[in-house]
């Protein structure tokens, strides 16, 4: 367990901080937002993402991975949050690979993971049906029809879910409505027969889709992991992604942070910089010391999916809670201590304020995550 | 990696040969030892603990062998906390001398002050107090007026200082004096040692919310000083005492993790307390203050345990800056879940109507109060992260 980076990390992070300053700053996003881009990320753009590794980077050697563990996945993260990157690093290459690696067979991995490594295939996870998360709520069905598989119902807020190439589907194979048993997970195609899929613009000008599935016929080789047991790969793949989120988040808090202690040392009222007002200086003093928290539970977070995955559940619901709560305080006085300036669209920041609203509800909100940890502790 | 192994196997090793089954215990506040003229020990074998951990150097783990410490890495420290929490061992001696003034006068004193005051702090021979604030002088510590005159071969103190923590049970005091009224207040200040036992010192208990009287107010007459008793440059007392708040903030953040005896964690509390439904806390409003209370401390702890290994491997983080003011607004915020959680009897004063552990969880959440305003108040705190982290401009 480390809570601190190695020089490897550091360098990574670097590399990752500079290439994405460069050629996927938050005008990017603007420019893919006011184009109404019909993919909404930038593919060549996600070419060079993956060429330098960072499709790979969570991946044992074996595929084609690089290795790196979650604490180098953490950096480039954190990284595209401060710059707001819209690509499928999180759905495809943490979310989707992860999947297939905790659930898929041998022969699936060995054919999806390079190509998901390298870009060639992206993947999207299928998964909540309401406006809120609630995992095992699945009422999607999933039927044997000889040695098919046939699929039934409604999914949203599929994070690429519009552009992946393959979705993985939480179906319900057995059990009542709410129960983490009788869950399968499998791996569709897109375009699918029966499969019609509508993209949802979100505030954050990022990518999700709801999903229909109308008699959709699945392959049996397609089924990812054991029928009626998709629970035991969904839940570690899910504490993943929550600190595969919360890494992100970080990055959107100290983006939005950064750029709002500079702003007081150089906006002045009254004939002074505003940053000398101590009714200022006491609330980016108090967030500073929330950034620091945050710091240390995302760190131990990170380690501990590859060091110690028995606490990743606790770790995973602590990261997400406190990341939701930081970054809702942090983008709320970002724009407030802007001012005027803050509630314009010119001004970056509302796209800190939005992108962190809607990740917030990303694999649970902060009243699951308190839920959750409460229930983990025994009360 | 291998030689720090073997070193933590090493201190397993002489722990359990050396360390007391009574000193294995949860201990109360009557249980510590804080050494000086008037200390007593608790025990026996509070005593024989102490003797044996001075003789390795452990009280003091990390100061140098020559003036009797263990001369250790700060990783073989940690090992050793470490080793020492594993077992249940106590602390076996607690005071200023070690957390504040001994790594003072290693940094800044002469070889003869340093002969003089280290060894005697190690064998518990004196128990420092601290004597910084004035009546007039709290958060604004700089505008302190109790002065020092230069009387050729010694100074004059005249003034007083005030919560100077047990000054009634301590022997010397060290102090920030006005030795220069003409300059800028910072300018004109030095650090002196005194000894509280020289004519015309007098100290008086100052009775608290909590209902305990461990500060005290301690009066300066023409006490005669000297000047050899003076710590780093005259007039440079500002950076010594800086230096050395570095060690307060670290201490007050930490006294969370030492928790005494009765002290009921709120988690704990919430079992014996609340009602459950269906294995949860059927109060959700509880309930949710209690794991954001949770979180919270998983937060700070982790924090402890990441400057920790910053400071290891020589990585500088704005992390340490900020733990005085989240450690004792934690402390806050934990009396005041135990009390909501308790109800009304969180909030017996006295008598046999409470359990001792009711009592005790009363008077520290008035204690509680305490630690945002002493060694820096929070909003102390926030000046100097918006100072020095986020380099704010100053008015």
């Amino acid at each position: 367990m480390a809570l601190v980076l190695n020089e490897e990390q550091r360098l990574l992070q670097d590399t990752a901080k500079d290439f994405l300053c460069k050629h996927a700053s938050v005008a990017s996003l603007r420019k893919l937002r006011d184009d109404h881009d019909p993919i909404g990320y930038d593919p060549g753009l996600w070419r060079q993402m993956t060429e330098m590794g960072w499709a790979s980077v969570i991946l044992p050697e074996a595929y084609g991975g690089l290795e790196f563990g979650f604490l180098g996945l953490g950096v480039v993260l954190e990284e595209s949050g401060r710059t707001l990157t819209a690509s499928p690093l999180f759905a495809s290459a943490v979310v989707g690979s992860s999947a297939v690696l905790l659930g898929g067979s041998e022969e699936q991995k060995e054919l999806l993971l390079p190509q998901v490594a390298s870009g060639d295939l992206t993947l999207a996870l299928a998964l909540e049906e309401s406006h809120h998360h609630r995992p095992t709520h699945i009422a999607t069905t999933v039927k044997m029809q000889g040695d098919d598989f046939v699929l039934n119902g409604n999914k949203c807020f599929v994070l690429d879910g519009h552009s992946a190439d393959k979705l993985i589907v939480v179906a319900r194979s057995s059990g009542a409505e709410s129960d983490s048993a009788g869950l399968t997970l499998l791996l569709v195609d897109r375009d699918s027969e029966g499969i019609s899929c509508h993209r949802t613009i979100m505030a954050d000008s990022r990518n999700a889709a709801n999903i229909t599935f109308e008699n959709v016929i699945v392959p049996g080789a397609d089924i990812l992991g054991a029928i009626d047991s998709g629970w035991s790969v969904l839940e570690p793949v899910l504490d993943r992604g929550r600190v595969a989120i919360a890494a992100e988040m970080m990055g959107c808090a100290l983006e939005a942070f950064e750029r709002t202690v500079a702003y007081l040392k150089e906006r002045e009222q009254f004939g002074v910089l505003i940053g000398s007002f101590q009714a200022l200086q006491h609330r980016a003093a108090h967030m500073q010391s929330e950034l620091e928290l945050c710091r240390s539970v995302l760190l131990q977070a990170l380690s501990t999916v590859d060091d110690a995955p028995e606490q990743l559940p606790l770790l995973a619901s602590l990261a997400k809670a406190r990341l939701n709560v930081l970054v809702k305080l942090v983008t709320n006085e970002a724009v407030q201590m802007h001012g005027g300036i803050g509630v314009t669209d010119d001004l970056e920041i509302g796209f800190f304020l939005k992108r962190a609203r809607v990740a917030m509800q990303i694999f649970g909100d902060t009243g699951f995550h308190k839920d959750r940890y409460a229930t983990l502790c025994g009360y | 990696m291998e030689d720090l192994d073997q070193f933590g196997l090493d201190v397993r090793d002489w722990l359990d040969a050396n360390c007391p089954t009574s000193q294995r215990q949860p201990m109360g506040r009557e249980d510590q030892y804080w050494g000086g003229r008037r200390g007593k020990f608790p025990s026996e074998d509070a005593k024989v603990w102490f003797e044996r951990m001075r003789d390795k150097g452990w009280t003091v783990p990390e100061w140098p062998t020559q003036y009797g410490g263990g001369g250790l890495t700060p990783q073989q420290a940690k090992l050793l906390k470490n080793e020492m929490k594993r077992i249940n061992a106590r602390n076996p001696i607690y005071g200023l001398g070690i957390w504040m003034l001994g790594p003072a006068v290693l940094e800044y004193g002469t070889e003869k002050q340093k002969q003089q005051h280290i060894q005697a702090i190690i064998n518990g021979e004196t128990r420092w107090a601290q004597g910084y604030s004035e009546p007039g002088a709290g958060s604004d510590l700089a505008s302190l007026q109790c002065k020092a005159e230069d009387m050729g071969d010694h100074f004059l103190v005249n003034g007083t200082k005030i919560w100077t923590t047990a000054g009634d049970k301590c022997d010397w005091i060290f102090c920030l004096v006005r030795t220069d009224p003409n300059v800028k207040k910072q300018e004109g200040i030095s650090f002196l040692l005194i000894d509280m036992d020289d004519p015309g010192i007098t100290t008086t208990p100052i009775a608290l919310i909590s209902g305990e009287s461990e500060f005290c107010q301690t009066f300066f007459d023409n006490v005669k000083v000297p000047k050899e008793n003076l710590i780093g440059e005259l007039n440079k007392g500002w950076s010594v005492a800086k230096a050395l708040l570095v060690h307060e903030r670290k201490l007050m953040a930490e006294i969370g993790s030492d928790s005494p005896r009765h002290i009921l964690q709120p988690n704990a509390a919430a079992r014996e307390y609340l009602e459950f439904e269906n294995g949860k806390i059927a109060d959700a409003r509880l309930r949710d203050d209690l794991v954001e209370y949770d979180m919270l401390m998983q937060a700070v702890a982790l924090t402890h345990f990441r400057t920790f290994e910053e400071k290891a491997n020589g990585v500088r983080s704005a992390a340490p800056m900020a733990m005085k003011y989240v450690g004792t607004e934690a402390e806050k915020i934990k009396s005041e879940l135990l009390l909501a959680i308790m109800g009304s009897r969180g909030v017996g004063w006295e008598g046999d109507n409470f359990t001792p552990q009711e009592l005790d969880t009363a008077r520290l959440w008035a204690t509680s109060k305490v630690m945002t305003i002493a060694g820096g108040s929070s909003e102390i705190q926030l000046n100097l992260i918006a100072q020095k982290v986020l380099e704010l401009p100053q008015r």
